[in-house]
């Protein structure tokens, strides 16, 4: 998301901070429409940064504690901007089993990054997902939002590795 | 929109699939399109067009043909092949084959167990319809059922049907989805909710992923019909963010059935308006629990509430609620079509019917299956699901995800039904199903579902917050090599406090796994504790035997 904080990236912002006003209007405002505007703002910025938690809790009346507290609770939000590839593994019962584990541990012991956490040069995000249903592909592996099904240490190294090269 | 109307879409549609000889149904599902499926169908569409042949022949995606593992799959109708693991390269090949010798290199026998085994009603349209056009779904027979229940039968008779089918909730309780349904409509209130729980948290289970990506229409009717029959006019589909492709697919349905007139006001000119909403999950395991579910519809934290009141009385925004999970509502239209008897002539005594189930783990066949309830374990991991790969030994079958338990060899011939699975420490659940061999140790299975439960665990009650994280704690500790004695004895009495006393469905059933581990595999426990090893090799143990 890189490309997206740099400057003159005036008309861009003025794009992103409208798409999430349209949310907020098509459910009125309320403050039921919390969680689909969420969506919005990590779905058009990657992240949801204080400053939009600020600006929401604003126009839809819900206290910022609040905005904060659903933002954290569930796992599908980041209050961290990511890096400019994710890698996310799967780490569902089936993935679990079939060696999703191996794999984390493999990008760890390369990239020196644990689940959560993006390289100091912000190449790489390493992410884990509870399950994407793609269990009939186990381990499956999400590349910069692809679906990848029968993933091993190797396999995933070797697209990571071409991330590096570009 | 009037039945006559319906009727002649179907016709239309029917007299278009008449004209081509040969259909070449392409799987469009998730599993199959991170596959390179989509690439597939466009490369059978571009050799169709190149050779001329588009009068008689015809490319189109179709919902999950459910064996995944062996992905792209396509179906040439209506010879009834099935070719496995095709690639672009196969194109050329596979319709010069068109009505003569099948490819032998990729082709899928269709008489192998996995497809003759199953009983299909939930997944009846699954491989044959474009989920992606409403048409194909009305020339299925699709939207009659609706017709009939809002035209021909009171709300009471359309309860009455679902009562005496026997259908039963899919989500993984097993309530008696008649009486439900008969709850809220007594329940007094001007406003009522219709909400489809599409929240499928468990993970190793993907049956309601595929439903909604492959037949979305069903799951959009069998909803309305509900609504028609418990007297709501508003509804919601609660569904996962980590679903794309099944959240792309029920925009559009949604969107086709507004414009034809079977969603949306005055539907059939009747009185009876229905309008879905969808919502999306972020990404919390207890918003499956329904007053969580609830909860975060209002667009707050998940967490869950004591029950009574139950939704049925005291649900969305203080009314009425009726909440069903994806595949109930999917077995509605085919009740109605075909009667309540049809129906319960399928299953056993009190489970009647099917029930989908989402095969995976160390199995070869892996992928989608429905059967008829009380088919044996046996006959689905080893007729359906092929047995083990590579030569390895069954070890267990988990049902039921973090809220069932593992089923072991001297119970593979139990039949499938909610009572049986309850009596052997597992559950139905909403139908996952991994299979485990000699690589998996039970003990590390056990602390990898308490580990998500505790991360999952949504910290309202005590027992669930604090439980888990202790459980946790003496799971490590036993898999590290560290554990003794009095730290079996201590989980035990954990088990069984957390169960009894924890405020929702997550909780309660969280020791489940650790449960039936611990009475089916004791001797790995021990294990663990005296000789400092672990049998199956993967917990890692300092200074242990290997």
């Amino acid at each position: 998301m890189n490309e997206q904080q740099g400057v003159g990236a005036k008309g861009q912002e003025d794009r992103r901070i409208r798409m999430v006003e349209r949310t907020m209007r098509m459910y009125g405002n309320e403050p039921h429409a919390l969680i689909e505007t969420l969506h919005t703002i990590q779905e058009s910025y990657g992240y949801i940064d204080t400053d939009l938690m600020r600006f929401v809790s604003e126009k839809l009346g819900v206290p910022l504690s609040k905005v904060y507290g659903v933002a954290t609770f569930y796992h599908f939000f980041t209050l961290k901007p990511q890096g400019e590839h994710t890698c996310v593994v799967c780490t569902g019962t089936a993935c679990y089993i079939t060696g999703a584990k191996n794999i984390i541990d493999e990008i760890g012991k390369q990239y020196d990054i644990k689940p959560g956490e993006t390289t100091s040069d912000n190449k790489l995000s390493l992410l884990t997902a509870r399950c994407l249903g793609a269990c009939g592909l186990a381990p499956a592996v999400v590349f910069d939002g692809v679906v990848a099904g029968k993933q091993n240490p190797e396999s995933v190294n070797e697209t990571i590795r071409r991330w590096f090269e570009k | 929109m009037t039945y006559e109307e319906l009727l002649e879409i179907a016709k239309i549609e029917n007299e278009k699939k008449a004209q081509y000889v040969h259909t070449i149904n392409v799987c469009v599902a998730a599993g199959c399109m991170s596959c390179g499926s989509q690439e597939l169908l466009d490369a059978f569409r571009r050799e169709i067009e190149k050779r001329g042949i588009e009068n008689w022949c015809k490319a189109k995606g179709v919902g999950c043909l459910g064996l995944c593992t062996a992905g792209p799959l396509i179906a040439i109708e209506p010879d009834g092949i099935i070719y496995k693991a095709v690639k672009p390269s196969d194109v050329h090949d596979v319709i010069d084959a068109l009505g003569g010798e099948p490819v032998k290199r990729i082709l899928c026998p269709s008489d192998m167990s996995f497809f003759t085994k199953q009983q299909k009603i939930v997944l009846e349209n699954f491989g044959k319809i474009d989920p992606e056009r409403i048409d194909e779904y009305i020339a299925s027979g699709g939207y009659q059922s609706l017709y009939l229940a809002l035209r021909e039968m009171s709300p009471s008779m359309v309860i009455d049907q679902i009562v005496k089918s026997g259908l039963r909730g899919r989500g993984g309780g097993g309530y008696p989805t008649g009486l439900k349904w008969t709850t809220v409509m007594k329940a007094s209130g001007s406003q009522k909710y219709v909400i489809c729980n599409a929240d499928e948290g468990d993970p190793g289970a993907f049956m309601d992923r595929s439903v909604l990506e492959s037949d979305p229409h069903r799951v959009l009717e069998g909803m309305a019909i509900a609504g028609y029959a418990v007297g709501a006019d508003k509804a919601f589909i609660y569904v996962r963010a980590e679903y794309p492709l099944a959240i792309k697919r029920l925009r559009k349905a949604i969107a086709q059935a507004e414009h034809l007139g079977v969603l949306g006001r005055g539907i059939f000119n009747t009185p009876f308006n229905f309008d879905i909403k969808l919502r999306l999950g972020a990404g919390a395991f207890v918003c499956g629990e329904e007053t969580a579910l609830i909860s975060s519809i209002e667009g707050n934290r998940g967490t869950p509430r004591p029950r009574p009141p139950y939704p049925a009385e005291y649900g969305l925004w203080g009314c009425p609620t009726l909440i069903n999970n994806v595949e109930t509502f999917a077995n509605v239209p085919a009740i109605l079509r075909n009667g309540s008897q049809w129906y319960s002539s399928f299953g056993t005594e009190k489970s009647k019917g099917t029930k989908v189930f989402a095969l995976a783990g160390r199995i070869k066949n892996t992928g989608l299956i429905e059967v008829a309830m009380g088919t044996t374990l046996r006959e689905i991991v080893f007729d359906i699901g092929g047995g083990i790969p590579d030569g390895s030994k069954f070890k267990a079958v988990q049902t039921g995800g973090p809220s069932g338990g593992c089923i072991t060899e001297a119970f593979l011939d139990q039949p499938v039904d909610y009572e049986s699975l309850a009596k052997l420490g597992s559950i139905m659940g909403s139908g996952g199903m991994i299979v485990m061999d000699d690589t998996s140790c039970m003990v590390d299975v056990a602390k990898f579902f308490v580990e998500f439960c505790m991360t999952e665990s949504c910290g309202k009650c005590v027992p669930c917050r604090d439980g888990s994280a202790q459980m946790h704690y003496l799971l490590d500790k036993i898999s590290r090599g560290h554990g003794n004695t009095n730290d079996l004895h201590s989980l035990e009495k954990l088990c069984e406090l957390v169960k009894n006393t924890s405020l929702c469905g997550l909780g309660m059933t969280m020791p489940n796994p650790v449960i039936s581990t611990m009475h089916y595999f004791r001797d790995e426990y021990l294990a663990h504790i005296h000789d400092k090893t672990c049998p199956a090799g993967v917990c890692n143990i300092k200074g242990g035997r290997k």
